[in-house]
């Protein structure tokens, strides 16, 4: 069992290292730390060299790593009791915002509560899986038809809030994370198949009735960006070009035309892996990709050594989610998958997404160290 | 529900199936990894080299570099068309922080007045913030220098220095320089079509008159490059690389400046041309054309104004007379109809006609008067052109008919371009039977070769044209393209173009060409000759024919009186020259409307060209003789 060469190896149950003490998981604080010094020097080159820039990044990141020590010191029971009435007030915040919250770009995001703005849909990112993983492990696994489908019905209600904003990335997100946990709870193929099938029938549906005309053109942009270079299909277009250009090893940092010059927008938020890689190169990117597979791996690690099922499945559900990300953000930039405005996580600069992120990390760290109390109690 | 609560969980079934389904949904993630990666590669190394061009497309720009245009020179060198420093006051817009303070300050220090301010701020909304900003064009000197005194007040503000043309001897020389001017839309087509777009793509001004014009090609030069990156907004980060330009060929014209001075000296408040070519090579050592303009005027876009008023000027002083001006050439053609004659054998030089004032035809009521009413008597043929006799050519036209003297004539060059290096150039007109038919839809009459044989008629012709026409009958037949430039300066060398020779004239017996020329020698030597008193004091030998030509038809049985006629419709005074009268080096031509007789008014100014012609060599020789080394100066005195 890997549960137990890991113990033997790795943790002495009668000696707690003081970062077991403080609740933190020292294998995952490591890849995050270096993720956010790429993140720092790229975001350096990408803002014109603006330490102005460099210093709100890094008070952004003090306060998202502050928030994930903190939710790492709450213990995993109480995250399980605490689901249900923390995915409720979501949902309900939800509702409210598309009642009354201000409209950002052309959709209704944010709800202000007189001394904060904040958008409820980062509540659900946590939130969707955590009651998941609660409402599934509350039976033996595998969970049995009307179990799923409760567990799907859960997972859509805010997916279908939020797409009505409209923020079909984060509304695709959220939705992916439930359906991680109800896949590693051990969800039947059979059913697997059924719900592919199901969704491909969707997309139509989706398509015709649910998205809006700025959606689809963001899709036909990506599906050939070259018919409109000049208009939508330029971001596509001139990051293509950064990537591209960026060959095997790259311009060298600061050195990165493309970047330098302008031509890439949103170069040090949505599109920053764009200036990584022409900076960088494909060596470059091939170590960013490690340090992501790194983080990736040992979130699984976590889950697969935790010892209740809540906190497997949330652990693997906030890991894959994590994954998601990445995976939308470099297919994004680099023409495979249509402009959702989805960030590069914790290399991207700014974004309420961080906090949001680093909290879930915090999640994974609870679970990471707190699982020899929970076995002993 | 209850029920399952107390189902003992198989925690280690469970955990298996969680690590079976996490590591698979690994695997899935790998896959997706996969994907990113092959695209990556795809982008970053499959099609690098595509990108890359991208890339550099992106940030590299070619910014043309006008080349500086070829200087222009006299045949010694004086230079006629230069490059001068103009000044414009230009401001950046983003690196000034108050602009309405600074265009304040600036106005109260130089004189600028409210519609530059208001052209500037026009152009402003126009450029980009980091693009710079004329406010004054043209600054005159003494404004550079009050700006450069305080220009550490002014941070965003510059005086860019641009080349543009000058030409310094302004009106003396415009009918052949001619001048440029900004390129217009109509231009740029023009270059489009010849496929010269992008070696103008920095020129400001090109070519629109004149040998400008004419021989923009080799003083245009060619475009230079810069290379240079550019950031989205196109502003310059750096220079990448230089292409210099190639600058226009420097040219050397036959034109003497001091020959064109003294024209425009004794054309002054005259209407009319002179055109002096060197019949040995067809070279134009003079031409100008009376009145003239200032072509500095142009070359900055003329005021609406001041063209209007050379527009409207009754003399108009835009067209250049020298080789557009169309007149009767009138007796000065009088020698080749005489050539012509012999060679046809229709005359003998001992041929003599009875001339009592007036010819007549058979069965013919119209009278044709010679300009004498009383006649000049018995003339022989060479006394028919020292007097200048009408009768005389009265009868030989009609005796040669209009088909042998067009023919002829055609040779001479006349009713054809002269092919002259000027696109201002008429063709005038020489008549023809086809000719009458096709532009008045008659027949040819007989009456029409009499007044054929007096240069009247229908035949026009230009200055330029007379001046090679005895070029031809002074060289015996050896005919030339008449030329301004004379070379181009290649490293401080003159490096010549070679004369343009022509098919020769020949006619059936060569003793003929001495027989008219020194019936023309006559004219100036001869006491009764037309241009005797004209060319007494020359201090040299020539030979010539004078011309009076009729504006208006004088009805039949009328007196010519100069005085009763209004100015427009006096007689135009013409002169044909050549010099010396033995062996010429020089040919000329004059023709001074409204002036009056040949002989009396068009001569002297010949006579005063030709002085000036002679004495500038004596000069040039004796200041080529006083270079000379000492030791082989006694042998060259001898």
């Amino acid at each position: 069992m890997l549960t137990a060469k890991i113990s033997k190896d790795k943790l002495d149950p009668n000696k707690r290292s003081l970062l077991q003490m403080i609740h933190v998981d020292g294998w995952l604080l490591l890849g995050l730390l270096v993720l956010m010094g790429v993140g720092l020097i790229t975001i350096y080159s990408a803002g014109g060299q603006d330490w102005h820039l460099i210093q709100r990044q890094l008070i952004r990141l003090g306060v998202a790593t502050i928030v994930m020590l903190a939710v790492a010191q709450i213990p995993v029971l109480a995250l399980r009791r605490l689901s249900i009435y923390f995915y409720g007030i979501g949902v309900l915040m939800l509702i409210a915002v598309l009642a009354v919250g201000d409209v950002g770009k052309g959709a209704q995001r944010w709800l202000d509560l007189g001394f904060v703005r904040f958008q409820p849909s980062e509540i659900l990112k946590l939130a969707v899986p955590m009651v998941v993983a609660w409402y599934i492990s509350r039976f033996n696994l595998p969970p049995k038809l009307p179990q799923t489908f409760a567990g799907f019905i859960l997972a859509a209600i805010p997916t279908l809030l939020i797409a009505k904003q409209p923020d079909l990335g984060t509304s695709l997100l959220i939705a992916s994370s439930g359906v991680f946990a109800i896949f590693l709870a051990g969800m039947s193929w059979k059913l697997i198949g059924a719900v592919t099938v199901a969704v491909s029938g969707f997309t139509p549906i989706m398509w015709f009735f649910l998205m809006q005309d700025y959606q689809k053109q963001r899709v036909l942009t990506f599906l050939n960006p070259e018919s409109d270079p000049l208009g939508a299909g330029y971001h596509i277009i001139q990051s293509q070009i950064a990537i591209g250009s960026g060959g095997l090893q790259g311009k060298g940092w600061l050195q990165g035309t493309q970047s330098q010059l302008e031509f890439l927008p949103e170069r040090h938020t949505d599109f920053i892996f764009a200036v990584f890689s022409e900076e960088f190169g494909f060596f470059g990117v091939l170590g960013l990709l490690a340090i992501y597979s790194y983080i990736v791996v040992r979130g699984m690690i976590i889950a697969i050594n935790s010892q209740d099922a809540f906190s497997k499945l949330l652990a693997g559900a906030i890991t894959l989610t994590f994954f998601v990300y990445v995976f939308v953000n470099m297919g994004m930039v680099s023409g495979i998958l249509p402009v959702v405005g989805v960030p590069l996580p914790l290399v991207s600069y700014g974004g309420t997404s961080m906090v949001t992120l680093m909290a879930g990390f915090g999640i994974l760290m609870a679970i990471s160290t707190q699982k020899r109390l929970m076995s002993r109690s | 529900m209850p029920r399952k609560r107390v189902t003992i969980r198989d925690h280690s079934a469970e955990a298996n199936l969680f690590a079976r389904r996490a590591v698979i949904a690994l695997i899935f993630a790998a896959i997706m990894l996969s994907m990113v990666v092959s695209n990556l590669h795809y982008l970053q190394v499959t099609r690098y080299d595509d990108y890359q061009t991208r890339s550099n497309g992106n940030r590299i720009k070619i910014l043309p570099v006008a080349p500086n245009r070829g200087l222009i020179y006299d045949r010694n060198g004086t230079l006629l068309a230069e490059n001068r420093a103009v000044y414009t006051l230009e401001i950046i817009p983003e690196q000034v922080k108050k602009l309405d303070d600074t265009l304040a300050r600036l106005a109260d220090l130089l004189s600028i007045d409210e519609d530059d301010i208001t052209e500037f701020h026009k152009e402003l909304k126009r450029h980009r913030r980091f693009k710079p900003v004329a406010l004054l064009n043209n600054m005159p000197h003494d404004q550079v220098a009050l700006f450069e005194a305080h220009r550490y007040q002014f941070p965003g503000v510059s005086v860019e220095a641009r080349l543009s043309r000058f030409y310094p001897y302004a009106d003396i020389l415009t009918h052949v320089l001619g001048y440029v001017g900004r390129i217009t839309r109509k231009d740029l087509q023009k270059l489009d079509e010849a496929g010269l777009s992008a070696t103008y793509a920095a020129t400001h001004d090109i070519g629109k008159l004149g040998i400008e014009k004419y021989h923009e090609e080799k003083l245009h030069g060619d475009v230079g490059y810069q290379e240079v990156e550019v950031n989205s907004q196109g502003r310059i980060i750096r220079t990448l690389s230089f292409t210099p330009p190639t600058p226009g060929q420097d040219i050397v014209l036959n034109i003497d400046i001091r020959l064109q001075q003294e024209a425009h000296r004794i054309l002054a408040g005259k209407r009319g041309s002179v055109v002096m070519l060197d019949n040995r090579t067809g070279g134009v050592l003079a031409l100008y054309s009376n009145p003239s303009y200032d072509p500095n005027l142009f070359v900055h876009g003329i005021s609406s104004k001041n063209y209007r008023k050379l527009l409207s000027d009754p003399d108009n002083p835009l067209f250049n007379r020298a080789t557009q001006g169309q007149y009767p050439p009138a007796s000065t053609i009088k020698p080749l109809l005489a050539l012509i004659g012999l060679d046809e054998g229709v005359v003998t030089p001992q041929t003599r006609v009875f001339d009592r004032g007036t010819y007549q035809l058979n069965n013919v009521e119209h009278v044709w008067r010679d300009y004498i009413p009383w006649g000049h008597g018995w003339v022989d043929m060479s006394r028919a052109i020292e007097v200048s006799c009408d009768t005389f050519f009265y009868d030989l036209a009609y005796r040669l008919g209009i088909d042998r003297i067009s023919d002829a004539m055609r040779e001479f060059g006349f009713g054809d371009f002269t092919g002259v290096d000027l696109y201002e150039e008429s063709d005038a007109n020489m008549p023809s039977r086809g000719w009458k038919k096709a532009r008045y839809n008659q027949p040819w009459y007989i009456g029409d070769t009499i007044s054929v044989g007096i240069g009247q008629s229908y035949w026009t012709a230009t200055p330029l044209q007379l001046a090679q026409a005895i070029s031809t009958l002074v060289n015996h037949g050896s005919r030339y393209i008449p030329q301004i430039i004379k070379g181009q300066l290649i490293e401080g060398e003159v490096v010549d173009e070679p004369a343009k020779e022509l098919p020769p004239m020949t006619i059936k017996h060569a003793d003929n060409w001495e027989v008219i020329l020194d019936a023309m020698r006559n004219v100036v030597s001869s006491t009764h000759g037309t241009a005797h008193k004209a060319f007494k004091d020359a201090t040299y030998t020539s030979g010539g024919k004078t011309g009076t030509a009729q504006v208006v038809g004088i009805a039949q049985g009328e007196e010519y009186d100069a005085e009763k006629l209004a100015e427009h419709l006096r007689d135009n005074a013409m002169y044909v020259g050549f010099a010396p009268a033995n062996h010429p080096q020089i040919t000329i031509a004059v023709a001074l409307e409204n002036a009056g007789g040949g002989g009396s008014n068009a001569a002297p100014v010949a006579k005063l060209m030709m002085d000036k012609y002679f004495q500038l060599q004596q000069q040039d020789d004796e200041a080529k003789f006083a270079t000379l080394p000492d030791v082989i100066k006694p042998m060259a005195g001898k």
